[in-house]
């Protein structure tokens, strides 16, 4: 006799999101799905999982060899960077992160910023996710020139959050762009974000969540329990909690000492060079589990694997 | 809570007068206003002024229908109505509703096997309404065998323990009993059978007839009740059950979570 597989009815479905447009030669649509993660018996994943890979405007300070090597001197020159990440690492979108504009940092000005925003939209066709430095004041003064500077290219804007929302919303509305609602850890925050949102005038459609993640080994069960919970608020037909997750791995796993220490400090954990990829990929594959549809990561060997995952588990054959 | 909106009923003054003249502006903005208030599917009872019974309910689905692909309940006593209503409202219809007797099951039962819909039936027979919860239990289980035997899901049965008004002398027990029987039901089959409850009745002729439903909705639903027959008009109990939802964990809290249940 046949096994029959135990399958859950679900009376939800996420919302889909597409991300590029005007100049872009790709688009991105994630989201749509029916099911829990990669369950292909129970239910339909229409749009597998995709990777942005993360370009900083500035040169990363300290960064360890394992990471630095794969890049070499692009890493000074954020169009390069991108460039690379497309053409040779398979990035599919990229999230061009303005960390020197933190006034903490290099205290970049938004013209500074803008120059850098359209030199990458040269460089790159891949859809971007734009994201501030994540100093408020900041970031209300630079989104607007970014937003602007992309307007009509559906970029993803990063990020709205509870006390911090109106500009991006905003910007998101004028310019034709997605907006990134994020809380931190914390599934009721996360709705009310969305509903902030929404309010604003946002259509559900033009959002991503994104739970402030960790990397393996600092609290990423945690991560993953909220964005498993969010999943199946989604599919229990939660409007308020259906749109598509975006997770954050390269920079949070990059920030471990499991990751960056050379062997020359811990030999007894091995290659460096192995095992800051593995860190990073070991973390992405958890919050592929976990239900996230953008995975924003570092370093190429890592993304290399995670895109073998996604393509094993939603191919054919499984 | 799986919302079924009670307006689109002739017994109402406004929907019987617009039944008899025909109006189907009332009907289709009260068929919009309920959905938008959040009732999941709308009941329709052409009540008793009219005369083709059946001629008005084909005109009461096709005029909501104009305006709505909502699931309809077909809300009536005689078979000939509830067949052309299902007929045309389609096989997301409801039977609103079969009692419990033998006779009236035989009757019901391969109807909403023929239409592949869903079906209220009542715990009430022909020797009326059960004292207690083990009275409607019987039935209950009356109803569930009936269910097995023409081949109808039994989740797409909906068991209606039949509430009688509150202020009914010596039927006091009654809203306790129907909370058992609420109970009770779940126990029956696995997966089990769903519940319903036409609930202004627990109210009809008291005062304070609002502030009675929404605390015995409430009530009901802790019990476990999947369904309820209601007024979604009226604002405090729908913001009741939306709370409820939220205190048995069927939805996320939010500080907005009123407004994040109605976008």
């Amino acid at each position: 006799m046949a096994l029959e597989m135990p399958t859950e009815r679900w009376s939800g479905k996420l919302n889909t999101v597409t991300i590029g447009a005007g100049t872009r030669t790709s688009v991105v649509t994630v989201g749509g799905e029916t099911t829990l993660p990669f369950l292909k018996f129970e239910g339909e994943t229409p749009n597998p999982p995709v990777v942005a890979m993360e370009v900083l405007d500035v040169p990363l300070a300290d960064i360890p060899p394992a990471l630095a090597e794969p890049f070499g001197d692009v890493v000074n020159d954020p169009a390069a960077w991108a460039r690379k990440c497309v053409d040779e690492f398979g990035a599919e979108m990229i999230c061009l992160r303005f960390a020197g504009a933190n006034p903490e940092g290099a205290d970049k000005s938004p013209d500074e910023c803008k120059a850098v925003l359209q030199s990458v939209l040269q460089a790159v066709g891949v859809p971007l996710i734009i994201w501030g430095c994540g100093n408020f004041e900041k970031d209300n003064n630079l989104i607007p020139v970014l937003s602007q500077a992309a307007a009509g290219e559906r970029c993803l804007l990063g990020s709205a959050v509870q006390d911090n929302y109106k500009t991006i919303a905003a910007c998101s509305l004028a310019d034709g762009h997605l907006v990134i609602g994020e809380a931190p850890l914390d599934i009721q925050i996360q709705k009310q974000v969305n509903i902030l949102l929404t309010d604003m005038g946002v259509s559900t459609e033009n959002i991503v969540m994104y739970q402030t993640t960790g990397g393996l080994g600092y609290g990423v069960e945690y991560a993953y329990s909220i964005m498993e919970r969010t999943r199946l608020a989604a599919l229990s037909g939660d409007k308020m909690m259906s749109m598509p997750m975006l997770a954050v791995v390269g920079s949070e796993c990059w920030k471990t000492k499991e990751a960056r220490l050379s062997e020359d400090v811990a030999p007894e954990w091995g290659d460096a060079a192995v095992r800051g990829p593995i860190w990073e990929a070991t973390t992405a594959n958890l919050f592929l589990h976990g239900g996230a549809d953008i995975l924003v990561m570092w370093h190429p060997q890592a993304v290399a694997q995670v895109k073998r995952t996604i393509s094993e588990l939603t191919g054919e054959g499984l | 809570m799986i919302v079924i909106g009670e307006r689109l009923n002739g017994m109402f003054k406004d929907v019987g007068k617009a039944i008899v003249e025909q109006d189907g502006a009332v009907i289709q903005d009260l068929a919009k206003r309920q959905l938008e208030a959040g009732a999941n599917v709308l009941d329709l009872n052409v009540g008793p002024t009219a005369e083709d019974a059946v001629g008005a309910m084909k005109w009461l689905v096709e005029t909501t229908r104009q305006v709505t692909d909502a699931p309809l309940a077909i809300d009536s006593t005689k078979v000939d109505v509830i067949r052309t209503g299902v007929e045309l409202g389609g096989p997301t219809s409801m039977i609103n509703s079969s009692p419990g007797d033998e006779a009236k099951l035989d009757t019901y039962m391969p109807l909403a096997a023929e239409f592949g819909c869903d079906i209220v039936c009542l715990t009430i027979d022909e020797k009326g309404i059960p004292r207690d919860a083990n009275g409607r239990m019987e039935i209950a289980m009356r109803i569930v065998e009936k269910a097995m035997l023409n081949g109808v899901d039994l989740q797409r049965i909906y068991i209606d323990p039949v509430i009688i008004p509150c202020n009914v002398p010596d039927a006091g027990h009654h809203p306790g009993e129907v909370l058992e029987t609420i109970r009770q039901v779940k126990l029956i089959s696995d997966p089990p059978p769903k519940t319903t409850l036409g609930l202004s009745n627990v109210s009809q002729g008291t005062s304070e007839r609002h502030l009675i439903n929404r605390t015995y909705l409430v009530m009901c639903l802790a019990a476990g009740l999947d369904s309820a027959i209601v007024d979604p008009l009226d604002t405090e109990l729908m913001n009741a059950v939306i709370t409820a939802d939220l205190l048995m964990n069927r939805s996320v809290y939010c500080d907005d979570f009123l407004r994040a249940h109605r976008r």
